[in-house]
């Protein structure tokens, strides 16, 4: 509808709405961390000294920088307070996680784009369909099957595989299984995308030019699924560095994760000043990695992929 | 590339589907059982779907969590479908890089950020929390995965049919009505689903953003996790499971019996 007679009310409209939204609900709030992770704590409603008040013109614009202080950004990266160690295990926690689901999910996507084209459909759907179930019962099932006298451990049991009962929940591994368990969707359709889409007589010119199967992988289909390892990397490495729910629910006491620390900041300890300077350390962590899935994501929806 | 599959494929999708579905499948087998505890089994009982109906507070929260969901999605598949048209019918406008940034960082953005940043948000406007802040929360971040589920379908259809009913004089708005929009109804009905259940499933945005009296139903599955784990907990998953298998499935129907109408339809336009 870039067409005549469309730089009118309509035109403006279709873009002002959703623009102003985002802007108010999603761009503003950021601000609002802002600020608040340089206020300090005070015992009031809200619990932070006030925002700007333009009301008093320059006096309130001077008020305003004058009360802001880095004593909440000092708090976070003070060694003895672990929220260093948070970060830096959430960015491992999710680094690890990000391959793992990369070799689960690689396989699954190959298999789905080398199946009869007749029912790579119905394979999409099943992948998609675990993810339309509640992401927290996908969580809460794991429960049940890790537990110390859970599923796992009692069929492990009668197989006589092991005597006594594996401690998998409350650890750092149960967190990695429902991770990988989670996202996996998130890894698969655009692996899945990517290799769908390859040309496969390119493989069938290495063959007959004597390039073994395992070789021609490497040199031809994992360069080509490039984009598509990019974007799945991407699209689950991001949310889970600031996972909340997998840590708290599968991990143990001893399982940092960001997340975790800056809800804890939030609802037990009560500090919001602190609690939104974590956000915005954590944002800082994450603007690259959510500025190339941007472009990725835009790339691949401009150019109709 | 379709060479055919070799074993090893047919392996690893054989045992990645186990993965992601056994799970979920010994969720729901656990839902029957007729001991306390979840993971011994006790017998076959439906005794815990009685003891649901006569949970008044969980009753509440399905209430609240359906209206959010309803609601929000509602104004998110508008929003985003909006959003959608502006990035890919408008060209290069002023503030589109911009506008495709926030569309595209809540996707990723992390829960806990995104929930402490509409809060701090409603607080600094003294807005009341509560059923409205969740809503407008909800509709915020699931408007931007209307918004890539509709973008990628305009992206891909035949534009000639816009540009002929524009050329024969029709206005923008109507061309989108009796043209775009059904072209692209599938993708705005699948995001409006997206929506809903994104919406339905949000635990760590919802708490953030809540007041008193609006609890939703994931927030009352996590305390009552928290608790310990009990078989009434698999008996409201399985039913949240039940409940998005027969929408899902309506609208697969809904979708190929739309695909074969229209087909028809080009058969006799072509005779």
């Amino acid at each position: 509808m870039a067409l005549p007679g469309s730089r009118g009310i309509g035109r403006r409209l279709v873009i002002a709405v959703p623009f102003f939204w985002l802007l108010l609900l999603f761009v503003v709030p950021f601000l609002i961390v802002l600020k608040i992770s340089l206020s300090q704590d005070v015992i009031a409603q809200p619990p932070y000294t006030p925002l700007l008040d333009l009301s008093q013109g320059w006096a309130g614009l001077k008020d305003f920088f004058s009360q802001l202080n880095f004593d909440n950004y000092g708090y976070v990266l003070d060694w003895n307070n672990e929220f260093l160690n948070a970060y830096g295990s959430s960015l491992i926690i999710a680094g690890v996680s990000t391959l793992l689901l990369l070799l689960v999910g690689y396989p699954i996507a190959y298999g789905m784009a080398r199946a009869p084209r007749s029912i790579q459909p119905t394979l999409v759907m099943m992948v998609i369909l675990p993810f339309w179930t509640s992401f927290l019962i996908r969580v809460y099932a794991w429960i049940g099957i890790l537990s110390q006298d859970g599923l796992l451990n009692q069929a492990l049991t009668a197989l006589g595989i092991i005597d006594t009962p594996l401690e998998i929940l409350n650890t750092d591994l149960a967190v990695y299984i429902g991770i990988v368990y989670s996202y996996l969707p998130f890894m698969v359709l655009p692996l899945y995308s990517a290799l769908e889409k390859m040309d496969g007589t390119l493989l069938e010119a290495a063959e007959d030019l004597g390039c073994p199967p395992m070789k021609a992988f490497w040199l031809v289909t994992f360069p080509l699924s490039l984009p598509g390892v990019a974007a799945g990397a991407l699209l689950c490495f991001i949310p889970a560095v600031g996972e909340f729910v997998i840590p708290d629910l599968l991990g143990g006491s001893d399982t940092l994760m960001i997340g975790k620390s800056l809800w804890t900041e939030f609802t037990v300890n009560r500090s919001w000043t602190a609690s939104s300077a974590v956000a915005v350390l954590l944002l800082i962590v994450l603007v690259v990695p959510i500025v190339i899935y941007q472009n990725i994501q835009a790339r691949q929806l401009e150019a109709g992929k | 590339m379709n060479r055919g599959p070799t074993w090893f494929n047919v392996t690893s999708l054989v045992l990645g589907f186990a993965f992601l579905y056994i799970p979920i499948l010994l969720l729901i087998i656990y839902s029957f059982n007729g001991s306390r505890l979840v993971t011994i089994w006790g017998g076959f009982s439906t005794e815990w779907y009685v003891a649901l109906l006569h949970d008044e507070q969980l009753l509440d929260a399905v209430w609240v969590t359906l209206r959010v969901a309803a609601l929000s999605s509602l104004v998110a598949t508008v929003l985003g479908t909006l959003a959608a048209i502006a990035l890919t019918r408008y060209g290069r406008f002023t503030g589109r890089s911009v506008f495709s940034g926030m569309t595209y960082a809540p996707l990723v953005m992390p829960e806990v950020i995104t929930g402490l940043s509409l809060l701090l948000l409603f607080v600094a406007i003294g807005f009341e929390r509560g059923f409205w802040t969740i809503m407008l929360a909800h509709t915020t971040f699931t408007m931007c995965f209307v918004a890539v589920v509709v973008q990628s379908r305009l992206v891909t259809f035949d534009r000639s049919l816009e540009e002929a009913a524009l050329d024969l004089g029709c206005s923008p708005a109507k061309t989108f009505f009796i043209i775009t929009l059904p072209l692209i109804l599938p993708a705005v009905i699948s995001g409006f689903m997206l929506a809903f259940t994104l919406s339905m499933d949000d635990l760590v945005i919802a708490s953030f953003t809540t007041g008193p009296g609006a609890t939703t139903l994931p927030m009352r599955i996590y305390s009552q996790v928290r608790m310990g784990v009990t078989p009434e907990i698999n008996a409201i998953c399985t039913v949240m499971i039940g409940f998005i298998a027969i929408i899902v499935l309506i609208a697969s129907i809904a979708t190929k019996h739309q695909e074969t109408v229209r087909r028809r339809e080009e058969q006799a336009a072509a005779q």
